[in-house]
């Protein structure tokens, strides 16, 4: 029952905490409040007894993301200006919410099918995953499935994802890496510089 | 940047542990929960604090940005290379059964080396990116 | 009573996953639209993680005396994802910094204006 209450709870501050990432500007804050919802999420995580994606989410979410975005907010930051504040809107965004509105009602309509949270007997506790839990230990020796199936069952899979980190640091060194070249075109806030 | 006595103390005292316990996931990882992603994220993050605390310049004197590039390519390599091994072995490729005397031992003994590689390549990979953002800054 | 605890979690997914889509096509701050897409990203670690849940379940670390564990079949999907997910997202912040970098800006209405595009 506890972990019941726990879960409801963690999973109401997330979606507030979501809201409020929404309705704020101040990208600094923005970004900090999105660190927060990452720690939730690393909790929310453990509630659902998935300890290695807690600890993964906790070190990358809370942790390197955020310090990736604020040394990007460093680097976009209009001159002069303390506050990263994002531009006003000019208009109301109406079509947006109609979209949103009309899709999330869709899905939570999909969403009377689905076999209750934590039922034992739902189709995706059926097939593989009991598998995986009876033949992991005679097979591998590993007792954490997770690790036995990340590392021995599907470790095509797990290449991938290694290959797909590497390209994205290859290409991230491609676009920003080294020093900044001295801008050929004169840029907006540097003409706005000249004028004062 | 001003220097600040506390956080240098605490920095060196912390950094070293963060290291060990970034090992002791990367290597108990097949026992609890842990593995080669949540060890390279946290070593990472070691070092991502060593250069927030004493500056870029001096934490890219204790990895040379061209290390990290070698390192994140020797991990993938450690990965496709056990692959390859199997398959020299006369096993399909990353069937890691005939690396050891037993298929328990095979198999222990890949999955370690696998996730050795995986561990390696994601904590270069994110010191690339932490280095690129944070180098990006000076003209 | 049961109904709602047992969909709970997928009502919290949705609003999640629609919060993020509407950050997404609302707003022009290239920064922020890279966070929408992300709490669009943690929704869908959600659904995975709570279709993999059992009641009474473990941790799957397969121990004496414990009988019931958790699906551990989503918990290797999402782990590597949330790791590939910062790699992509690192990219996405790079060609921010390199639009600011040529176009002096990271709303998008003023990128458009500069490209005459709109």
């Amino acid at each position: 029952m506890i972990d019941v209450v726990i879960n409801i709870t963690l999973l109401a501050f997330l979606a507030i905490t979501s809201i409020a990432i929404v309705r704020m500007t101040n990208l600094f804050a923005i970004v900090m409040l999105f660190g927060i919802f990452s720690l939730l999420s690393a909790g929310l995580f453990v509630v659902m007894d998935a300890p290695d994606v807690a600890f993964t989410e906790a070190a990358v979410g809370a942790g390197i993301s955020t310090v990736l975005m604020l040394a990007t907010l460093a680097l976009v930051k209009r001159p002069k200006e303390p506050y990263y504040d994002e531009a006003p809107r000019t208009h109301r965004a109406w079509l947006p919410l109609i979209v949103v509105a009309v899709t999330g009602t869709a899905l939570v309509y999909g969403t009377w099918d689905i076999p209750g949270f934590g039922s034992p007997d739902a189709p995706s506790q059926t097939h593989v995953a009991r598998y995986y839990l009876e033949h992991s230990m005679p097979d591998t020796g590993v007792p954490n499935t997770v690790t036995a199936v990340l590392a021995s069952y599907r470790g095509f899979d797990t290449l991938g994802e290694v290959t797909v980190i590497f390209t994205a640091a290859v290409a991230v060194m491609l676009l920003i890496g080294g020093r900044r070249p001295k801008p050929t075109l004169k840029t907006k806030d540097e003409e706005a510089q000249d004028e004062a | 940047m001003r220097p600040n006595l506390i956080l240098h103390v605490i920095a060196k005292f912390v950094i070293p542990l963060i290291i060990l316990f970034a090992l002791y996931v990367q290597f108990h990882g097949d026992f609890g929960p842990g593995g080669g992603f949540q060890a390279g994220v946290i070593f990472s993050a070691a070092f991502i604090l060593y250069s927030l605390v004493f500056g870029l310049e001096t934490a890219e004197k204790i990895i040379p940005p061209h290390w990290l590039r070698i390192l994140a390519s020797l991990g993938v390599v450690i990965y496709a290379g056990v692959g390859i091994e199997s398959l020299i072995l006369g096993g399909n490729y990353l069937d890691y059964t005939l690396l050891g005397s037993t298929q328990i031992a095979g198999q222990h003994l890949g999955i370690l080396l696998v996730e050795l590689g995986v561990g390696i390549t994601v904590a270069a990979a994110m010191l690339i990116l932490f280095f690129a953002f944070a180098g990006r800054g000076r003209e | 009573m049961d109904f709602f605890i047992g969909h709970y979690n997928y009502w919290v997914v949705i609003i999640l996953m629609m919060v993020g889509l509407y950050t997404v096509i609302s707003r022009g701050n290239l920064v922020k639209k890279i966070i929408g897409l992300n709490i669009f990203q943690v929704s869908v670690f959600f659904l995975y993680i709570s279709l993999g849940t059992v009641e009474g379940g473990a941790a799957p670390i397969i121990a004496e005396g414990v009988k019931v564990y958790s699906n551990p079949l989503p918990h290797v999907l999402i782990l590597t994802a949330i790791v590939v997910g910062v790699a992509t997202t690192a990219l996405a912040l790079a060609l921010v910094v390199r639009i600011k970098e040529t176009y002096g800006t990271i709303e998008e209405d003023e990128i458009h204006n500069l490209d005459h595009s709109l």
